[in-house]
């Protein structure tokens, strides 16, 4: 048998990520997500309503930010990962990757539900309105139109092998659309306002805002993290019912 | 102080609408995906309780199969 580059590297870098090797993990790993997630949650939750100043401008309205931020933050991050690991389907040719993508996937589109919601809110007594189609706005709804086009595919499409190339093309097409969001409000005149945090320059919110607001994306990144294993368990425990329909 | 941070300098209603949300939605997400993998783990269950003893054993010849039902009394 002729192993191409990419066959000898999916073999020697993917073995130890086989789902009959890391469920032992998976399957024990939601119950101490879950504590840690209640723990950093909850201490976010103080920090955010209770602790944290109220805005010079704002006043008490700027902590509706420790719960829109993380969440837009973090439906861009899982939606990004979803295109990389279309890619690498294709590429490798690993059935893994379409299986941790699709249970990405739902926690995402909460996130980025609640960051267009949790928006809304903040948006009327800070703007005097609910919506706007605004750049940054119009653009975070396309990402949960193609969440929705995504997750509907794989509820729609019976063919395993037709719904990952659906899906990885949604997941690639629609990453394009995250560039375009990061950078809406340099690119356009928009009513949202422009990045407070830099990872290349100065910060323009203080460290007093910044702590409750890393604390409060690390409990999101908890949670996406819980739903992602309880749902990769979940679809591998699907693949085994098949297994034993077969046998 | 309680009706400080209830009424949030009269941004209350706001604050807390948000902060809800997001809370209500994280529930609605865990408990439903939690009610979609105990009806995966009783499937499982059932399809192997079904099973005559030759493929039984070849299913439990499987770590992963051996995995899922010591994790289904634990849930």
């Amino acid at each position: 048998m002729k192993l191409s580059f990419f066959n000898i590297y999916n073999l020697r870098m993917f073995k130890y990520f086989e789902p009959n090797k890391i469920f032992a993990i998976t399957s024990r790993a939601p119950k101490y997500v879950l504590f840690i997630f209640i723990v950093v949650l909850t201490i976010g939750l103080t920090e955010a309503l209770i602790l944290s100043p109220e805005d010079y401008k704002q006043s008490d309205a700027v902590r509706i930010m420790y719960v829109h931020v993380p969440a837009a933050w973090i439906s861009l991050g899982i939606f990004s990962s979803l295109a990389l690991l279309s890619v690498g389907s294709f590429i490798f040719k690993n059935k893994n990757f379409a299986l941790i993508s699709k249970s990405l996937a739902p926690s995402g589109f909460i996130f980025n539900i609640i960051a267009l919601v949790t928006g809304s809110i903040w948006g009327k007594p800070t703007w005097g309105t609910w919506w706007a189609w605004d750049a940054r706005i119009t653009s975070m709804l396309i990402l949960a139109l193609f969440y929705g086009m995504y997750l509907l595919a794989w509820r729609i499409y019976e063919d395993k092998e037709q719904v990952v190339k659906i899906t990885s093309m949604i997941a690639i097409l629609g990453v394009i659309n995250v560039p375009i969001i990061k950078y809406s409000v340099d690119w356009w005149n928009t009513l949202h306002q422009l990045p407070s945090i830099n990872v290349l320059s100065n910060n323009s919110i203080h460290e007093s805002m910044l702590i409750p607001l890393g604390i409060m994306t690390a409990a999101f990144a908890l949670f996406s993290l819980l739903i992602f294993l309880m749902k990769y368990n979940t679809e591998l425990i699907k693949v085994k019912n098949k297994g034993l329909d077969r046998l | 102080m309680i009706n400080e941070i209830i009424s949030m300098n009269g941004y209350g209603a706001y604050v807390w609408s948000a902060f809800s949300f997001t809370l209500m939605s994280f529930a609605t997400l865990y408990f439903s995906t939690k009610l979609q993998l105990s009806k995966e783990q009783k499937k499982f269950v059932s399809k192997f309780g079904s099973l005559n003893e030759e493929k039984a054993r070849a299913a439990r010849s499987q770590n992963i199969n051996r995995e899922i039902l010591s994790n289904i009394s634990k849930i």
